[in-house]
């Protein structure tokens, strides 16, 4: 049952971290329709999270709410892809700041939609029928989430010197953290020893033939993968996720015995 | 949200309207008077007069850029929302504003102004967009207070442009009203349950109300004796209904909810007057009002600067897309021959 728990919470703290940061966009966008765009992608990811922290909260029981999970626990305890988490821009130190750059969320969208049509078509066959439920609602999203990603990689890739040269940099940057989507966890061991989860490296090969189709096709270089391997998915974060946490979860915080 | 409602001159040098008289074929003339008599619509390839032209991009796209700029100060809550179901709402109201931008934009592009010259206004300071928005949100209840008063506002404002005579606006407003609507409840659901909650949740639920309720009254413009505009806009079947009797209807609806959520509306002055089956209320304070308008609100220069960051930085995306596209064609013409 906790391989069940940590398990649900890795896959909504991904959709929860992620979506987070794609509502940043939210009244900023490069043009009203990928405001919108972004707004979308946004909602789906955080619809995602709701339920698989509702679902994590009922099997932990007692008093567990979406909400606790989402708002009580600390950087360390969050299980997100480290990729997720970072900000839309070129590498910075947390502290740092700088302006919200298209071409890095595309590339994140782009590289984590790949891998995330995968894993929910994957587990539309859980051993939790409450996961696969979750599971296929969530795959029809994500494929529109990487449609949309696509073409974009695709467009800035192949469009202005500008726009290629941005989006190389982004690729450069966040591939290298595409890697731990492979590394080994206890966690994901544990839920596909349970039959809950799956293996990621199974899908390895088709994740690089969607990843490589469509950067030949927007004329983009794949960077050669190596380097520091991050591990947000066992809770060891970049400086990026305490800023993000502190933001999102200060209100609630604030007034813990406030409903809302 | 959010057209103001009123006939704002958008800076500088645009003439006024209200004495137009057609120097067009009078014969053409004569044909669109009778239209707008009989309540008919225009359509986008009819005849019009230039000034009935200029008048409806102008308030097209001024409402447009209230929809835009009216995005910042709710998505200035998004990243704190202290819930995921009400993250989530927040999240979906923004993008409809966002999408009633769209809806309002291509309908002003169907009288012939496209959207980058209706842009070109907003970033350069010339087009105005509704003024309530440059006001600050300070708490997360000014979310919920924006939602119940100024889509409030904006809904009395609205509803009765979707009898408008310009045709392809007054069907916009059809579907822009009805997510209006849904934008208030949920305002004012968001309020009821904080009002449940901890002390502090009500003193912020009230709070929110004392600086929102003088500036949403503002929003339906001037009192109708000071407003000359509004005649010609009746005229042409743009404006339906003064600026105090929307003004009063939403007073008069608003009241009632005020004693419901269990807040006091900031005005001594409030209170039933029997013989006018209407509510009394205060002097609102129109030299804030005009002071705000003319730019010297308290967040006038950050909206404006966000918008033209916003657009100025994502020049690159946008270039790059139209780079595509030519691309794309200039092979698919290449694969042709
Ligand atoms: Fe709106
Ligand atoms: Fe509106
Ligand atoms: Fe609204």
């Amino acid at each position: 049952m906790s391989a069940a728990v940590d398990y649900l919470l890795h896959l909504a703290d991904n959709a929860l971290v992620l979506g987070q940061r794609n509502a940043e966009w939210c009244g900023h966008g490069p043009i009203l329709e990928e405001d919108i765009a972004q707004s979308n992608v946004s909602l789906d990811l955080i619809g995602q999270a709701r339920l698989l922290y509702q679902l994590a909260a009922t099997l932990k029981g007692g008093a567990v709410t979406e909400d606790q999970l989402a708002y009580f626990r600390d950087t360390h305890e969050f299980r997100n892809y480290t990729l997720l988490e970072l900000p839309h821009h070129g590498p910075l130190s947390g502290y740092a700041s700088s302006s919200l750059d298209y071409g890095t969320t595309i590339v994140r969208n782009f590289l984590y939609s790949a891998l995330m049509a995968l894993l929910w078509e994957a587990l539309e066959k859980s051993a939790n029928a409450d996961l696969a439920a979750i599971a296929a609602k969530s795959l029809k999203e994500v494929r529109y989430h990487l449609r949309h990603s696509r073409d974009w990689l695709v467009r800035l890739g192949d469009g202005t010197d500008e726009s290629h040269a941005r989006s190389q940099a982004s690729l450069d940057h966040l591939f290298p953290y595409t890697q731990e989507f492979w590394a080994h966890s206890p966690a994901e061991a544990a839920a596909v020893e349970a039959g809950i989860g799956v293996d990621l490296n199974t899908l390895k090969a088709d994740w690089d033939a969607i990843v490589d189709a469509a950067l030949a096709e927007a004329t983009l270089q794949r960077p050669t993968a190596g380097g520091y391997v991050s591990e947000g998915k066992k809770g060891i974060h970049s400086e990026h996720l305490g800023f993000l946490l502190a933001e999102m979860q200060s209100l609630a915080r604030a007034h813990p015995n406030g409903v809302w | 949200m959010y057209t103001q409602s009123f006939n704002v001159q958008d800076t500088p040098g645009a003439k006024a309207v209200a004495s137009v008289q057609s120097k067009e074929d009078p014969a053409l003339q004569a044909a669109f008077d009778a239209r707008i008599d009989a309540d008919g619509r225009i359509e986008p390839q009819d005849w019009m007069p230039e000034a009935y032209r200029k008048t409806l991009v102008r308030q097209i796209s001024q409402h447009a850029h209230s929809e835009i700029v009216g995005m910042l100060p709710e998505g200035n809550w998004i990243s704190r929302a202290p819930s995921l179901k009400r993250k989530a709402i927040l999240i979906a109201k923004v993008q409809d504003e966002g999408g009633h931008g769209l809806y309002l934009y291509s309908a002003a592009e169907t009288l012939g102004t496209s959207r980058d010259q209706m842009l070109e206004g907003l970033h350069s300071g010339r087009a105005k967009y509704s003024s309530i928005f440059n006001y600050p949100t300070l708490t997360w209840a000014d979310v919920g207070v924006v939602g119940w008063l100024v889509d409030g506002a904006a809904i009395m404002n609205q509803v009765p442009l979707c009898r408008c005579s310009y045709g392809p606006y007054a069907r916009a407003m059809v579907r822009v009203c009805k997510e209006e609507s849904f934008h208030q409840r949920q305002g004012y659901e968001a309020l009821l349950v904080m009002m449940t909650g901890t002390a502090e949740q009500k003193a912020m639920v009230q709070d929110a109300v004392n600086r929102f309720w003088w500036k949403c009254l503002a929003m339906f413009g001037p009192p109708d004796a000071d407003s000359p505009n509004s005649l010609q806009g009746m005229r042409w079947g743009i404006k339906r209904i003064s600026n105090d009797d929307l003004r009063q209807k939403f007073i008069d609806a608003t009241v009632p909810q005020a004693k419901v959520l269990g807040v006091t509306l900031p005005d001594p002055d409030l209170k039933w007057n029997e013989e006018r089956q209407h509510f009394d209320y205060g002097q609102i304070d129109w030299d804030e009002f005009w002071a705000t308008v003319n730019g010297n609100g308290p967040c006038n220069k950050e909206r404006l600067a966000t918008r033209v960051k916003a657009y100025s930085e994502g020049a690159w995306v946008r270039d790059a897309a139209m780079a595509h596209a030519r691309k794309q064609q200039e092979r698919s013409m290449k694969e042709a021959a």
